[in-house]
Order: structure tokens, then C-alpha cells, then sequence
């Protein structure tokens, strides 16, 4: 016999457990991708049970199946379109009220229903009874408790999903919510009507689709339309005369009075099967926010919360760095020798292994700040911080959750980007992202202090704080501009629930944060891997420059008149002598390499867009290390140290070669404030398309912050001219 | 007697007014650790709905729980759990104390 494939979907609302229990059931056989065309993450997962092959499939979290947000349309889509066996609603008990809203709709959908009354034992300690039989028996739904962080009840809800799958799936009509005459009225009505206009051919449920168009629901009218063809013109009218007629008769939108009547009927519903003794227990979680919300100590706490967050990611972050850096060059350092000399070892090298080394390093630090951000809403605490941030944040027309992704992108814009996944708006969403690239990461930070601290002395850290801040007002004024543009529409509704401070699952911790860097490691890997081999590629070739001397044979020469030198020497004389041959040496190695990048299609490229940066105060060396700095922002310095020819590894050196060549301070600042706003770097782009899902976006990205750096550098050339500073 | 909405919702306001006199207030007035039924819930579009959906309806009580530092958003509990509304939603809902 082969196994029957059943697939169950698990739909509930947010914080009722939901991904506990799928973690429950499917371990880590989990396959996280993206629902199709939209970024809300899609998790399924495959397992036997008792000869049944099941796949399992994590529907968002909502709180209801009208579709406003991505969420609850791609729930609901999925319930309607793919017609899952069985859909289990995962209800917290404790909660049951405002579970039992969702439920409602889902009976409403007329899909095999199961519910899973979780996190019982909460609900018990909080003194409520809930009778399941009789809540079975009211809406002829199987009810099984369950425990997800016990890991109790998940055979039972298995079993229980199987034998409704397999029962007569076309069940006579069950019981659903019943509305107040006058509508019961017109949903017949307009059943009817469907039926006349042959739309009934659609699968969904035709008292479903009444209802719906009842509410005026935009989705499911275009599909009426795209069954009907020609005749939707009438069919629309017959509807909207039931609309208009129920409009009247309640001096309020039907969809209103709808609403009003399945929580009537749900009023109902929990007076019959739930019991609530009068124990009052302490509430735990309302005495920690008194602490963690607390008018006075709240945001200090807030902030040290953050601060740990950053010190955890980038200063414990920084050992495995260097352990992977190390591994890293080791790895090099092994190939230079193992393989021969020729380009395939190059681009190697320089290209494949440094271009991804460069991705892999930040691969701790991606670790650890997902694993805090998992931490925080696991807990419950991003909610909080929400509720406290968002009225400063609600100024630029963001949401509180907004916070979070700007704040880390000081650290690293790549995982800032990928943090916005905790907004539910998809306008709220798509702003972060667009404005986070202004948050001057961690990567821009040695480009600063080589300029401010060559031309700026003492001044330097002033200078690089008011960069910062550039940044952040940028930013600021980016997002109102975008608000009340591209993105205009009313901000999305704070509605939010402050769920009860739960103590989190380890194992829920880590899928979390593993799912969240394989993402990071597959997807950015790419884009970073083909990045750096065009940069190799085009610093590398041509292969054969023709220099303007011979390096080799004045190596050799400068070499043999210090040794004949040193022959003529004491011993004590020779050690200085050596050390001044080895400078003399690695001088011309440098302008030889200078030479080479000078002469390469970069050079060229750079010397061809040099006229595009002249008017900002940078030359073609200046060009070239900023198209460099595309892949990462950090390679401008080492780009520089290699144009300006001098020594990487000192960086006084550098900023004494800049002083000398004639760059002066106001073209630094320039330069400094061109680094800090243009275009993101390669992984942070590929995370901008990947989160906005859209090339769009990321193109826009591209050219919105190119334009403004390039604009506010020549501010500040053009400007500091004039003054003569 | 009046059929477009707009006298519609005045009509019914005055009425409001006339019938409860200081008892009613906007959500967005009252005070920490006080309770209240809601009498009617404003405003329009997917805000006015979500709010519905959450549960807030026409009879339900509310406890305010508190507001946050910045003295917006607004935490309440509502149906046995709490909520968050931003100052400016909790004015489209009327309650009476």
C-alpha cells in the first residue's frame, strides 16, 4: 500500500504557539522559503505518521481572514486555492474570546476544521475551564488540547487530523455563525443571485462568497468578475442592492454588523463552555511591565537591552571573526603555495576566496544578532519595544518595529534589512529598508577615520559623529519624503497586541536563527561571490601592462648596490642598511602596483567617470576605490592604500600619502560624506531585493542614495570652497 | 430625515451628547487604571474594522492599563488580554464611563 499524502495547514493567531507546535511536529525537517510574490516567509515541513505521509504547512499568524495584510491574504489564499485536508486552528485557550474570531472564519471558509485548544495548562492556571465537548458539539469541530512547550498532545492532534481527513469530507452543513434575520435574508439573496449568473461554478463555498461580497471584499469580487465575464456589470448592481439595502437598514456597513454579530455568536459560544473561577492569581507578566514599560525606568532598560544586543554581536562576535579570518587566510596562504603560479590561482585567491571570505566573516555576528532578535520576540519583549519606541518613530511615519532594523544597521546593514521582517506592513517594511542603508555601518567606519584622522587632526571624532548624525537626518527627513510620496497611504494601524512574557524555547531559538542565516549565507554568498569576480576580473586585466620602467631589473639593481654596500660594512651597520634596502624594494613593489591598478580596465573605468566625481573634489584614484567599495565598503581603504601606494597595513602611512597628494580637507569631507549615502553595498543589496522582493526597489535604492551622496558631497566641496575652509 | 452620512453621524452624535451628557468620552481621554464601555467605535476603513476584529466592539469594557512613556501608545486589556492603540486611534472610539 502507498502512503496517502494528507496536507495539513496550521492557521492561528499570532503569539497562540503556533510555531512551537509546528516545531513539534515537524522537528527540523523544515523547508523555509518565501509564500510566492510576497516576502512573508513560508514554512513546511514533511513526516510519516502511522502510514500517512503529512506534510505540514505554517500559515501566517492572524488574527482574522480579512484580507488587509499580506498575512491574512496569503492564509487565506492558501485555504481557498490549495484546499488543505484539514486545517488546524491553533487556539490559545487562555485567549479564547478573541481566538474563537479566526475560528469563526474558518468555519465560515468551509474547510476541514480541527481546533487546538494550546497552551492549556495557562489556562488552567489562570482558573479558566473550558468544556471541549460542548465546544465540539457547538461548532461541530473535533477539539484536542494541547501543550506545545510540553511537547503535549501532538500524537492526539495527529491522529485526530488523520480521521478527519479521511471522514467524509462532504459533511452535511454545519454549524456556523448565524446572523440577524435581515442579513441571513440577504446572504440567501445574494446566494441566489450567484447561482443565476452561473458563478457558482467558482470552488469556494457558495455561502462563503455571499458573505464576502455582502462585505464589499475587494479580492473576491474580482474573481466573481473573472468567472462571470460579460454580465458583471449586473451582478455587482443585484449585489450592491443588498449592500445598500442592509446599509440602511443598520446605519452602518454590513461588514461592521457582521463583525459585531460572529462576536455576539462567539459571546455565545464562551458563556456555554467556559467557566472562569474567581481565583485571582498574580499576574506575572503584568508585574514585569511595570518594571520593563515603566514610565520612568523603561527606557533606560530599553536601552541597555540594545547595548547588550550590539556589545554581544560585535565584540563577542569578533572572536570567531578572527578565528574565520585566520582559517580564512590559512586557507590562502596554503593555495599560494600548493598551486602553481599562473591566473587560475589568482582568481582564486583574490577573487573567489576573498570575495567570499568577506561574506563568511560576518556569518558570527549574523548569528548572534538573530539569535538576541529571536530572544526578544520569543520572550515577548519586541512587542515592548514597539509600544515604547513607537511614538519617536511614528515622527519619520514608521512603525515602533522600525526601530530595531535602523538601530543594527549601525552595526551591519545586511541583517538590519533582513530584521525588518518583523514589520507586518508591507509600506512600513519597504521605508526601513529604503532608509536603513543611511544608517552609517560598521564597514564605512575605517574610511572615516583614515580621512578625518588625515585631514581633520584633533577634530577627527567631532567629525565623524556629525557624519553620523548626517545619517540619522537624512534619513529622517528620507522617510517623510517617501511617506507622503512613493509610499503614501495612511501609516499602517498600531493595533497590536502586548502578548504575556513567555520564557522562550531553546529549540525554537535556534531554528529560528539558523533559518534566518542560511538564508543570509545561501542568497548573500551568491550575489557577494559574482560581485567580487567582476571587481577581480577588472582589476586584474589586462594581464600584460606595459609599465613605464622595468621594476624587475631596478629591484635587482637597488638590491645589488645595498649589498655591495652592506659587503663593505660592519655588521652593526648592516641590519640598517638591510632595513633600508627592504623600504627601497617594497617602494617600487608599490608603485608597481600602483602602476598596474592605474593601468587596469578599473583604472580606465575610474579615469573615464573621473569628470562625474571632479565636481565633488575626488580624482580618478578617489573614483576607483569608491566603485571598489560596491562589493564592501571596507575595500576602499585597501583600494586607496594600493592607488595612493602606500602601505596598507599602516594606516598613518596612508593618510600621509593622501595628505601629499594634494587632496585637501574639504574634498575629505566630501569624500566622507559621499561614502556614508551612496549606493549600498553588493549583500546589502541583494538583501533589498530580496526583502522587497522587487528589482525595483533595489534599483531605486541604488540610484535614490547615488544621487543624494553625490548632491550633498557637492554641498559640501562647492560649499567649503566658497568659505575657504 | 437625514440621508447622507455625513448629517447622519452628526445627527447621531448630539444625540450621543444630549442623552449621556459628561459620562461619554474619546478612548484617548481617560486615565490610567480607569474602566469603560465602549459605546461606539469610529472612524473608517481597515483601521475601524481591524479594531472591531480585535475585539473592541460596541458593550465591550476597557481597562486602561497604561499609557506608554511617551504618553502614546495606550496599553489596554480588553477581552482578558492586552492591546496597544496609538493615542490618535483611541480617539475614534467613545466610551462611557
Amino acid at each position: 500500500m502507498t502512503p496517502k499524502r494528507l496536507t495539513i495547514a496550521l492557521a492561528g493567531n499570532p503569539n497562540s504557539g503556533k510555531t512551537t507546535i509546528f516545531n513539534n511536529l515537524t522537528g527540523t525537517r523544515q523547508k523555509v522559503g518565501n509564500w510566492p510574490g510576497v516576502t512573508v516567509e513560508k514554512k513546511e515541513g514533511t513526516i510519516k505518521h502511522s502510514g500517512h505521509d503529512l506534510k505540514i504547512v505554517d500559515l501566517p499568524g492572524t488574527y482574522s481572514l480579512t484580507p488587509f495584510s499580506i498575512e491574512e491574504i496569503v492564509a487565506r489564499d492558501y485555504i481557498l486555492e490549495e484546499r488543505p485536508d484539514v486545517v488546524i486552528d491553533i487556539i490559545d485557550a487562555s485567549n479564547l474570546e478573541r481566538s474563537l474570531y479566526l475560528a469563526t472564519q474558518l468555519r465560515e471558509i468551509d474547510c476541514n476544521v480541527l481546533f487546538a485548544l494550546n497552551m492549556a495548562d495557562v489556562a488552567r492556571s489562570r482558573g479558566f475551564k473550558i468544556d471541549d465537548r460542548k465546544l465540539s458539539e457547538l461548532l461541530a469541530v473535533p477539539v484536542v488540547f494541547t501543550v506545545g512547550n510540553k511537547n503535549k498532545g501532538m500524537e492526539t492532534l495527529l491522529e485526530q487530523a488523520i480521521a478527519l481527513a479521511e471522514s467524509d469530507s462532504a459533511a452535511p452543513q454545519k454549524r456556523k455563525v448565524k446572523y440577524s434575520k435581515d442579513i441571513e435574508d440577504a446572504i440567501s439573496k445574494v446566494e441566489k443571485i450567484i447561482e443565476n449568473h452561473g458563478a457558482d461554478a467558482m470552488s469556494y463555498n457558495i455561502r462563503w462568497t455571499a458573505i464576502k461580497l455582502l462585505e464589499n471584499d475587494e479580492i473576491v469580487k474580482k474573481r466573481i468578475l473573472e468567472k462571470t465575464g460579460t454580465i458583471e456589470e449586473k451582478i455587482l448592481e443585484d449585489i450592491d442592492n443588498q449592500r445598500n439595502f442592509l446599509i440602511d437598514r443598520f446605519d452602518d456597513d454590513p461588514e461592521i454588523v457582521m463583525t459585531d454579530e460572529r462576536y455576539g455568536f462567539i459571546a455565545g459560544i464562551i458563556m456555554e463552555v467556559l467557566t472562569t473561577s474567581t481565583k485571582q492569581r498574580v499576574d506575572i507578566s503584568r508585574n514585569i511591565d511595570l518594571i520593563l514599560t515603566n514610565r520612568f525606568i523603561g527606557f533606560p532598560i530599553f536601552i541597555f537591552f540594545i547595548w547588550a544586543m550590539f556589545q554581544l554581536t560585535f565584540s563577542l562576535g569578533t572572536y570567531p571573526m578572527n578565528w574565520i579570518d585566520s582559517g580564512i587566510k590559512l586557507l590562502s596562504s596554503f593555495l599560494a603555495q600548493a598551486l602553481p603560479n599562473n591566473i587560475f590561482k589568482d582568481f582564486l585567491i583574490q577573487g573567489v576566496i576573498a570575495g567570499v571570505g568577506s561574506v563568511i566573516i560576518f556569518l558570527p555576528n549574523i548569528l548572534i544578532l538573530f539569535f538576541c532578535i529571536a530572544l526578544f520576540e520569543d520572550t515577548g519583549y519586541m512587542a515592548r519595544a514597539a509600544f515604547l519606541m513607537d511614538k519617536i518613530m511614528h515622527l519619520i511615519g514608521l512603525h515602533g518595529k522600525s526601530f530595531i532594523p535602523m538601530l543594527m544597521g549601525f552595526g551591519c546593514n545586511v541583517p538590519a534589512i533582513m530584521a525588518s521582517r518583523n514589520l507586518e506592513s508591507e509600506k512600513d517594511r519597504t521605508l526601513t529598508i529604503l532608509i536603513t542603508p543611511f544608517m552609517s555601518c560598521s564597514a564605512r567606519l575605517p574610511v572615516y577615520i583614515i580621512l578625518a584622522g588625515a585631514f581633520f587632526g584633533a577634530r577627527a571624532g567631532t567629525v565623524i559623529f556629525c557624519i553620523y548624525l548626517l545619517g540619522i537626518v537624512l534619513s529622517i527627513i528620507t522617510g517623510r519624503l517617501f511617506r507622503s510620496t512613493l509610499l503614501r497611504g495612511a501609516d499602517a494601524p498600531f493595533v497590536m497586541e502586548l502578548p504575556p512574557y513567555r520564557i522562550p524555547m531553546i529549540k525554537s531559538l535556534m531554528i529560528h536563527m539558523w533559518d534566518r542565516s542560511k538564508i543570509f549565507l545561501r542568497k548573500m554568498g551568491g550575489y557577494i561571490l559574482i560581485g567580487s569576480i567582476v571587481v577581480w576580473t577588472l582589476s586584474a586585466f589586462p594581464q600584460h601592462i606595459s609599465y613605464s620602467k622595468d621594476y624587475a631589473s631596478e629591484i635587482e639593481q637597488v638590491k645589488r648596490s645595498y649589498q655591495a654596500e652592506m659587503a663593505a660594512e660592519k655588521d652593526s651597520e648592516k641590519n640598517i642598511l638591510e632595513r633600508k634596502m627592504d623600504l627601497a624594494v617594497d617602494r617600487l613593489i608599490k608603485s608597481k602596483a600602483a602602476e598596474k591598478a592605474e593601468k587596469s580596465y578599473m583604472g580606465r573605468i575610474g579615469k573615464v567617470i573621473e569628470p562625474v566625481f571632479a565636481p565633488i573634489g575626488i580624482d580618478w584614484r578617489g573614483s576607483v576605490a569608491l566603485l571598489t567599495g560596491f562589493v564592501a565598503k571596507e575595500i576602499v581603504v585597501s583600494t586607496m592604500g594600493i592607488l595612493y601606494a602606500a602601505d596598507q597595513k599602516d594606516s598613518k602611512a596612508l593618510e600621509n600619502a593622501l595628505v601629499s597628494s594634494g587632496m585637501t580637507s574639504t574634498a575629505a569631507l566630501a569624500m566622507m560624506v559621499f561614502v556614508l549615502l551612496y549606493m549600498p553595498c553588493l549583500a546589502t543589496l541583494s538583501a533589498i531585493r530580496r526583502e522587497t522582493a522587487s528589482l525595483k526597489w533595489m534599483i531605486f535604492s541604488i540610484s535614490y542614495s547615488t544621487v543624494l551622496a553625490w548632491i550633498m558631497a557637492f554641498l559640501v566641496y562647492q560649499g567649503g570652497n566658497m568659505i575657504g575652509a | 430625515m437625514f440621508w447622507d452620512a455625513d448629517s447622519r453621524k452628526k445627527y447621531w452624535l448630539n444625540r450621543l451628547e444630549a442623552e449621556y451628557g459628561d459620562k461619554r468620552m474619546l478612548l484617548s481621554e481617560m486615565k490610567e487604571k480607569q474602566t469603560a464601555t465602549v459605546v461606539r467605535v469610529g472612524g473608517n476603513g481597515p483601521l475601524r474594522r481591524r479594531i472591531l476584529e480585535m475585539g473592541i466592539l460596541k458593550g465591550t469594557k476597557i481597562y486602561v492599563e497604561k499609557y506608554a512613556p511617551l504618553k502614546d501608545p495606550v496599553e489596554l486589556i480588553v477581552k482578558g488580554y492586552h492591546i496597544s492603540l496609538r493615542v490618535e486611534e483611541a480617539a475614534q472610539i467613545t466610551v462611557e464611563i
